[in-house]
């Protein structure tokens, strides 16, 4: 049974680690990242940044070096009379030149700091662009909020996912398929999710859908818009599911999709945790199984069987091993319970967001050791760094930005999560789902083992 | 087929079918995806290896986040500029403006990190809100006792080249601080080499060996101190000229140091950048040591290219850069190797750039300004190309197509640069063309299934005359 819990027997402060005012070595991203890559989770979409021509190309040059594929990202490219005239002609210049080039069905278009502070109003230039062009056959357009300054990478993910959601789902009688909004998870992620809900019989719609658009084959010919993505039709569908699950409670509140869906169209949101781990995915598949009506299928029962053993097999080279965990706040709360759960102790959880219930979220999630878990929300690498030295760490777990860390503190990296660059493959990391968690925890156990191993003196061949 | 945008039409070229005239310095177009960024980014790279002063960032977080220990820029002492600053404005400060939160955060990291210097870039947001960024620097400075210098690289003030020349006027700021350190006659600055990988030092050596010295490498392995005593060197060595040159021409106007602009690229260019500052210096000596460098050099080095000519020989490339005269190295470099470059582009070059370009290439080979995705993809296509030289923006669009690359950008972890950069990069192209992993790349499957029906159906042609 779940016992209500103190919540403030975490350690740490709620914001900025240590008391700098700048932050160095950022630990978050900016919001028209995360609308990018929900845009390119959307079949036959391209993402259009409505500002400065760096904005598209830098976030372009990041998320390649995460998911090594083609990333066309089209940039309405301001210049210094759009900062004073307003951006309305080059947005409506850049929609018919993304169109003519690359025959959309939809374009995400997301303002950048600088259309934002100016005060485009770019409702009004996208319905004036729809009216200059008659009847014509125009892609959809949707509009995603983003500007930089306010939020993370994981507000503009979450408003992409709203504007979409807004300019698309459409009501009706109801259907017996399911919404699932995943969270910002990798392409295999999103693979081993659909495998799962597929696994309960209930037909499903899951936005974004980016794990062949971001993961896709090898080309025989170059293609224009990568094939994959949630679909325009299915969009229009989600107003009439039975219900929404949206992964990430961080993000829970009056604005997001899910929300938004049962008000406008009376669909019933759950909201849970990333399933990682035993007790986060168990939520999930109790959740999915009540939902279908279909009792959780075979496969994932001895899945869960299988890494129960393994938990039991691995547990004395973890108990009471101490990680440094940093992230989106949806990402490290469930990394916290799974860590939680195999008795590594989370000495330290780490955002670059705020979002005020990153210290809730975690009470709920972590069980044992309270007084010894700090919790920094807005934190960057540089405070985690100086944290981190105190709290005599075994093991870090976050993206590659944590190498520096790893290296200051001369203890294993574990890589998940985004970016990873300094790796081959962390589009295709697994973390959801029993499965995931099985990779997750040999790589955690083999991490200290390996580590273990090469400061050894004498150097045992056999654990 | 791809479609060219109407806009775009004079910014590419085929050489050998009409009159040569590219289009080019101009924004890019909007809705085309361009491989450019913007101010900002012409600014970061070029300071960015200044390794013992302070690079802050001043604007929300993107900017500072993607830029974050980006370069390759290695530094043999302080790595101040591997960190990433910034003043990560929110809401609050757009609205009420953010020069305080400028002056505690410039404040609060001098203190705590103790630089020679700090750089403060404006970037778009803080160009609209009108933040007085030249007057918390001078603040600062007062306060703190180091130059602290504004950066103006407002992202939608141009293009990237706009940024170069916004770093060379801060850069110029630190020109002519220290007058103490004796230099020898024969001193030289080097320009526009950004030491990734080191190349700075190899270079720096080749200088050694002809008794020459470095007065200081502006900016790569970069040291406020060292550039402060640059305006009394005798000549200066630009190599990024795209970057450079306006720095160069500063430094002419107000010290009188005259300037060359050189190449460590390739065997050819390398051994002219080395005889320019030899000449330069009209020294029997330096001469006959620059001579014997050149000799031992190459022969060390072309044994190894050669092997690797013979397996690359008859191969086809496409080279796509941000800086034109990287592009025309390339073409020279890939000659050595037996490779003909049949597309060539760059982000930012001149009409003078593109008029040498056109000078240099065969024809046939397709020049274009400022390009994007989808016709890169398409002149690779149609020029059946079998590597891409480019950046990490460029490496997957050339994978995709079952295209060998070889990175040539900022990024870059080997050194390219001077003879033995050289053999870098023949292996680099080396083991990228020649791996067995194209068998299975669906693009190039198809595409020489295409050149053996073209084969048969010229043999047929063959055939047929034969009889007649």
């Amino acid at each position: 049974m779940k016992e209500a819990r103190d919540v403030t027997k975490l350690q740490g402060s709620d914001s900025k680690a240590g008391n700098f005012i700048s932050t160095r070595n950022a630990c978050k991203l900016c919001a028209p990242l995360g609308a990018s890559i929900v845009f390119r989770g959307i079949e036959g979409c391209i993402p259009l940044i409505h500002g400065s021509q760096g904005c598209s190309t830098y976030i372009r040059r990041y998320v390649i070096s995460h998911f090594k594929e083609p990333i066309d990202i089209a940039s309405s490219n301001f210049s210094e009379s759009s900062a004073i005239f307003g951006g309305g002609d080059n947005l409506k210049k850049a929609l018919d030149n993304v169109g003519r080039q690359y025959r959309p069905e939809v374009i995400g278009i997301a303002t950048t700091c600088l259309s934002e502070t100016i005060g485009d109003d770019v409702a009004l230039y996208l319905n004036q662009y729809k009216k200059e062009k008659g009847g014509e056959p125009i892609p959809v357009l949707v509009h995603a909020s983003t500007p930089s300054y306010r939020g993370t990478h994981m507000e503009g993910y979450h408003e992409a996912i709203r504007a979409v959601v807004e300019a698309l789902a459409e009501g009706g009688p109801r259907a017996r398929h399911l919404n699932l909004i995943p969270g910002f998870l990798s392409s295999e992620d999103l693979r081993h999710l659909k495998e799962i809900l597929s696994a309960f019989s209930t037909p499903f719609t899951m936005l974004p859908d980016y794990s062949e658009t971001l993961d896709g084959e090898s080309w025989s010919e170059y293609q224009k818009l990568s094939t994959g993505g949630t679909t325009k039709q299915a969009i229009t569908g989600m107003g009439r599911a039975v219900a929404t699950i949206h992964l990430g409670k961080s993000a829970a509140g009056p604005n997001n999709a899910a929300a938004l869906l049962h008000e406008k169209f009376g669909v019933e949101a759950d909201y849970l945790s990333i399933p990682i781990g035993i007790r986060q995915t168990d939520l999930f598949m109790d959740l999915l199984s009540g939902i279908s009506g279909v009792p959780v299928p075979s496969r994932y029962r001895r899945e869960r069987g299988r890494l129960v053993d393994s938990y039991i097999d691995g547990h004395k080279y973890v108990f009471g091993k101490r990680a440094v965990i940093y992230g989106e706040t949806d990402f490290v709360v469930s990394m916290a319970s799974f860590l939680d759960e195999i008795g590594v102790v989370p000495v330290l959880c780490a955002t670059g967001a705020r979002t005020g219930r990153f210290r809730e979220l975690l009470s709920e999630a972590i069980t044992h050791r309270h007084d010894e878990v700090s919790v920094f929300e807005e934190s960057d690498f540089a405070g985690i760094l100086d944290a981190g030295r105190a709290m005599a760490p075994d093991i870090i777990l976050g993206s590659s930005k944590g190498y520096r860390l790893s290296r200051e503190l001369g203890i294993p990296l574990v890589r998940v999560g985004f970016p990873i660059h300094d790796r081959i493959g962390g589009q295709r990391l697994l973390h959801v789902g029993y499965r995931g968690t099985q990779q997750l925890f040999d790589r955690v156990v083999n991490g200290l083992i390996e580590h273990a191993q090469t400061g050894s003196a004498i150097g045992y061949s056999y654990i | 087929m791809i479609e060219i945008l109407k806009e775009r039409e004079q910014q590419v070229y085929e050489k050998g079918e009409s009159r040569f005239d590219l289009a080019c310095e101009k924004p890019s177009l909007a809705g085309s995806v361009s491989q450019r960024a913007c101010v900002f980014c012409g600014s970061r790279v070029v300071l960015y290896p200044i390794a013992d002063a302070l690079h802050l960032v001043h604007g929300p977080v993107g900017c500072a986040a993607y830029t974050w220990d980006i370069r390759g820029s290695v530094s043999s002492g302080p790595e101040l500029h591997r960190m990433s600053f910034s003043t990560d404005l929110s809401e609050r400060e757009v609205i009420y403006g953010g020069e305080k939160k400028l002056y505690a955060a410039l404040t609060e990291l001098i203190e705590a990190y103790k630089p020679r210097a700090a750089f403060v870039y404006a970037t778009c947001i803080v160009g609209l809100i009108g933040d007085d960024v030249q007057a918390v620097c001078a603040r600062v400075e007062a306060e703190q006792a180091i130059p602290v210098i504004p950066v103006h690289s407002e992202g939608f003030r141009g293009s990237k080249k706009d940024g170069y020349r916004a770093a060379c006027e801060a850069l110029f700021r630190l020109v002519g601080k220290d007058d103490e350190t004796p230099l020898s006659p024969r001193s030289i600055n080097i320009l526009g080499d950004f030491n990734l990988a080191g190349e700075t030092w190899i270079i720096k050596e080749y200088y050694r060996r002809m008794g020459v010295e470095t007065a200081s490498c502006i900016t790569g392995d970069g040291r406020v101190g060292e550039i402060g005593r640059s305006h009394r060197a005798s000549l200066n060595v630009v190599q990024c000229s795209g970057s450079m040159t306006y720095l160069a021409q500063l430094m002419k106007k107000t010290y009188h140091i005259p300037f060359k602009r050189v190449s460590y690229f390739g065997i050819e260019d390398t051994a002219e950048a080395l005889y320019t500052v030899a000449r330069h210096f009209k020294d029997a000596q330096v001469l006959r040591n620059t001579e014997e460098l050149v000799a031992s050099e190459v022969r060390r080095i072309y044994p190894e290219v050669e092997r690797f000519r013979t397996s690359l020989e008859g191969k086809k490339a496409a080279v796509y850069v941000g800086g034109s005269f990287k592009a025309f190295s390339l073409v020279k470099a890939l000659r050595h190797l037996g490779i003909k470059t049949v597309v060539v582009g760059s982000q930012t070059g001149n009409k003078e750039d593109y008029d040498y370009l056109g000078e240099i290439c065969d024809p046939g080979t397709v020049i274009v300004d400022d390009t994007n995705p989808l016709e890169l993809s398409r002149f690779m296509t149609e020029k059946d190309v079998d590597l891409l030289i480019g950046g990490v923006k460029e490496r997957p669009i050339a994978y995709k197509m079952g295209v060998a690359f070889c990175d040539h950008n900022h990024e870059r972890k080997i050194a390219l640069a001077g003879f033995e950069g050289m053999v870098n990069f023949s292996r680099e192209v080396y083991s990228s063309t020649m791996s067995p992993v194209w068998q299975f790349s669906p693009a190039r499957i198809g595409r020489e299934a295409r050149t053996a029906v073209d084969a048969d159906v010229e043999s047929t042609k063959g055939h047929g005359a034969a009889r007649c």
